[in-house]
């Protein structure tokens, strides 16, 4: 009975976003008030109708209810409580749950903080998100729904979660990167409301603001928990695979990026309007696209979930009308977006475009990259896939160029700047980084290593840079202390991200170049060298957990002769799957990893592993949480508060007597 | 006579063309010189690849095929869609799921004996999903996920 109302609480959510997606966008057409004033109780209602459904799907969940057909193939008695409830997002029904119910709290949050924007901006926003929450909750019923029982005869015991599944990471991974993919359909609702209302300015620009940094400083966060833990869980020893399932996000992420730069110009200039309209839409689409190619099957990858054509032809459906409506709308209202302003050749407006132009043109060739494989084999009927070389190929050079102008950018002027002024301000900080990027490498390596000194000179260009910046500008300032207090906290949100960008550089190239790794079988007693590690192979006993069994061994690492640490890495079988899985050994450290895997154990008693240094590899995530610190801080600036506040006055005496004039209708 | 600045954006407009122009080259020629191509083991067995280049191969490995060295990290075993086989030889570990009667990927490239020298195997790690590659290759053989007691139900 109680599934039943999980799927009724889905049906009302539907009939109120269905609503909630007409009277307020009819509302604001007409000016009707009382059709507007609607939008935000309906936003509440849906979202309590869709928590309704996530809360019962939770509690089918803890009590084992394996007559509903989505329990009953994900989890088991023997899985551990926390497991059970993490399970909801463990397939592709639960997950999308949560998806829809993430973006009914985005609307509901936009609803509660938009006390300063127009009434009628907030109601075409509010009813935008209805239309797509409707559009979600009528997939989940019609081909998708999590409640579906198993009629006649439920199974008496579960067939367990993916053991892959059952890890810390995966607990935070999914529903970190929904948050964000969500997030950016906020934005793209403020695209559309203005395109709808025909008022794209500033002040359009600067309400979408925080709101964009917030959904990007998420899904930086999404993607990297999601690369940590592919990184310790799935023991290819890599922290990117440029798998199809991967790109999508990383495609929505660069659009992000982008849109949030051309936010900031849309707003302190007034010019790029039609294209950060463009990008705010694109942005919202590499969503789209994303649970596509997840949840269609269409594409080979480790992680798609099990495949089902009605699905992928479903969402291609919402995909088809969303991005082709806004398309047009963008088209009919292209003329509204002509902007006067000019700027000149060096300026950093300019340096923004190239910015832009950068992360596009990466975002389509990871794109193409991953769709190529689908539409070669529509024309040739032909498989193929393409590999890691070509994204590495493409993106590397792209990034690097991109760094080189993220130096310049914070130090150029709007309107104007010389060149001469960049050369003045930046020439001694560029032959610094050179300097240092050669001589670290050589110091700390005692050779020289191309791939180590592009990857410094880099990363200390950016730090430099930025360093200059901020001397500049606090010249003025009595002390440098006082000019450091002075810079708002947008400023400081920029130089973060910026810094975690040369972190997360110096992460990526140097893993990327100097990891090393060995796979060995050893006996008892063993040993082995990496580097300056030795690794002996001391014992390996049976170990049994809740719900599986299996041997885990103990590796003695001794570095440059000395006991350093031990290892425990396991190899376990999953009772209720018979899903075998491997969990590495890990020995983390600011500096360097040590991971090991374990292969299988031979009849000898010998022991097959793989074992992995990877120096710098922490700093990838870290530079990703400097990334996410800098968006969230950038996002808390007053000055989005404070515009709000003096707004939300004028406002409301201009809506009492809108309200006065307007007659009764 | 073009006003001036009519011939600024035109400038402008021919700039980005070119540039997309030199973007998109480059891209397609990266991909041109990245595709895997795959096929199925009966496209092998009929000679339609060339000893030596990197392909990949997609079917279920032969149930009892695997052979596994005691002391070396050596493993050679049969892919199969249960019309030909190609036998593969792999040094290294193999992934958790792989296993016999499952779907398997493997990369790497012909050797003149007609053994495959894989550099890659990969197996999914979702037990109910098969990878379209083995899925298309049991298709092409006629091997249905229905008539198969051995292959994982999808």
């Amino acid at each position: 009975m109680i599934p039943e109302l999980g799927s009724f609480s889905l049906i009302l959510a539907l009939c109120l976003s269905v609503i909630l997606g007409t009277l307020p966008i009819i509302g604001a057409h007409r000016h009707n008030v009382l059709w507007m004033s609607l939008a935000r109780p309906l936003a509440a209602g849906v979202f309590v109708f869709t928590a309704i459904a996530l809360l019962i799907l939770a509690y089918a969940f803890i009590t084992d209810d394996f007559s509903v057909s989505f329990v009953a193939n994900h989890s088991n008695t023997l899985l551990p409580t926390r497991y059970k409830l993490t399970a909801v997002w463990g397939g592709h029904e639960g997950s999308f749950l949560v998806w829809t119910w993430m973006l009914t709290a985005w609307t509901l949050t936009v609803g509660v903080f938009s006390k300063s924007m127009p009434l009628d901006f907030v109601s075409r926003v509010l009813g935008v998100l209805g239309l797509l929450i409707a559009a979600y909750i009528l997939f989940m019923l019609g081909t998708s729904n999590p409640f579906d029982r198993i009629v006649p005869l439920p199974p008496a015991d579960g067939a367990d979660l993916n053991s892959a599944l059952q890890d810390i990471g995966f607990i935070v991974h999914p529903p970190t990167l929904y948050m964000g993919y969500v997030g950016l359909s906020v934005v793209f609702a403020f695209a559309i409301a203005a395109l709808l209302s025909g008022r794209l300015d500033a002040a359009w620009a600067r309400w979408s603001r925080p709101w964009a940094n917030v959904a990007w400083a998420i899904l930086t966060i999404g993607i990297a928990l999601g690369s940590w833990w592919a990184y310790y869980e799935l023991g290819w020893g890599g922290w990117w695979a440029w798998d199809p399932v991967e790109n999508p996000p990383l495609i929505t992420w660069l659009f992000a990026t982008a849109l949030i730069h051309s936010l900031a110009v849309t707003e302190k200039r007034g010019v790029f309007k039609s294209w950060t309209v463009l990008l705010a839409i694109l942005a919202f689409g590499g969503s789209l696209l994303g649970t596509f190619i997840t949840r269609s099957g269409l594409l080979t990858s480790v992680h798609a979930f099990a495949s089902d054509p009605t699905r992928g032809v479903f969402i291609l459906g919402i995909l088809g009308i969303f991005l082709g409506g806004s398309l047009l709308l963008y088209a009919l209202r292209a003329p509204l977006m002509k902007s006067d302003v000019g700027f000149g050749l060096f300026s950093r407006e300019l340096f923004l475009l190239a910015n832009n132009v950068i992360l596009v043109v990466a975002a389509a060739s990871v794109f193409l990259g991953t769709l190529f494989p689908m539409v070669y084999q529509a024309i040739t009927d032909d498989l193929i896939s393409i590999g890691p070389p070509y994204f590495n190929a493409i993106f590397s050079p792209l990034m690097m160029l991109l760094v080189v102008l993220l130096g310049i950018g914070p130090l150029s002027r709007w309107k104007r700047t010389s060149g001469s002024y960049l050369l003045q301000q930046l020439g001694k900080v560029a032959i610094a980084s050179v300097a240092l990027g050669i001589v670290i490498p050589l110091l700390v390596l005692m050779e020289i290593s191309i791939a180590a000194t592009v990857t410094l000179i880099l990363a200390v260009w950016i730090v430099l840079s930025m360093g200059k910046d901020m001397l500049n500008r606090s010249s003025n300032k009595a002390s440098l202390i006082q000019g450091l207090r002075s810079f708002s906290l947008s400023y400081w949100g920029m130089q973060l991200a910026h810094f975690g960008i040369a972190v997360m550089l110096v992460g990526a190239g140097l893993t990327s170049y100097f990891a090393s790794e060995k796979s060995v079988l050893l006996e008892q007693g063993q040993s082995t060298e990496l580097g300056r590690y030795t690794f002996t192979l001391q014992d390996s006993y049976p170990i049994e957990g809740p719900n599986y069994v299996g041997s885990r061994t103990d590796l003695l690492v001794q570095r440059n002769g000395e006991e350093y640490t031990i290892l425990h890495p396991e190899r376990r079988v999953y009772v209720a799957s018979g899903t075998p899985s491997t969990e590495m050994a890990i020995d983390s450290g600011f500096l360097r990893d040590l991971f090991i895997t374990l292969g299988e154990q031979k009849e000898s008693g010998a022991w097959s592993m793989t074992l992995y240094i990877k120096p710098f590899v922490r700093w990838i995530w870290l530079g990703a949480i400097f990334m996410a610190l800098g968006g969230s801080i950038a996002a808390a600036d007053k000055r989005y508060r404070r515009l709000r506040q003096r707004k939300s006055a004028e406002q409301q005496a201009a809506s009492k007597g809108a309200a006065e004039l307007q007659p009764a209708s | 006579m073009m006003k001036p600045h009519r011939r600024k954006r035109l400038g402008i407009i021919l700039f980005i063309a070119a540039g997309l122009s030199v973007a998109i080259g480059l891209t397609l020629f990266a991909l041109s010189q990245n595709i895997d191509l795959f096929f199925t083991p009966t496209q092998v067995a009929q000679g339609e690849v060339n000893p030596g280049d990197r392909v990949r191969i997609g079917g279920m490995v032969r149930e009892g095929s695997v052979e596994s060295a005691q002391d070396s990290l050596q493993v050679r075993f049969a892919t199969t869609d249960y019309v030909h086989d190609v036998d593969v030889y792999y040094e290294g570990i193999l992934p958790d799921l792989f296993r016999e009667g499952q779907g398997v990927v493997v990369e790497g490239s012909i050797d003149p004996n007609g053994v495959f020298q894989a550099s890659r195997v990969l197996a999914k790690h979702d037990e109910n999903y098969m990878s379209p590659e083995v899925k298309a290759a049991l298709d092409a053989a006629g091997a249905s996920a229905d008539n198969h007691p051995m292959q994982p139900e999808s």
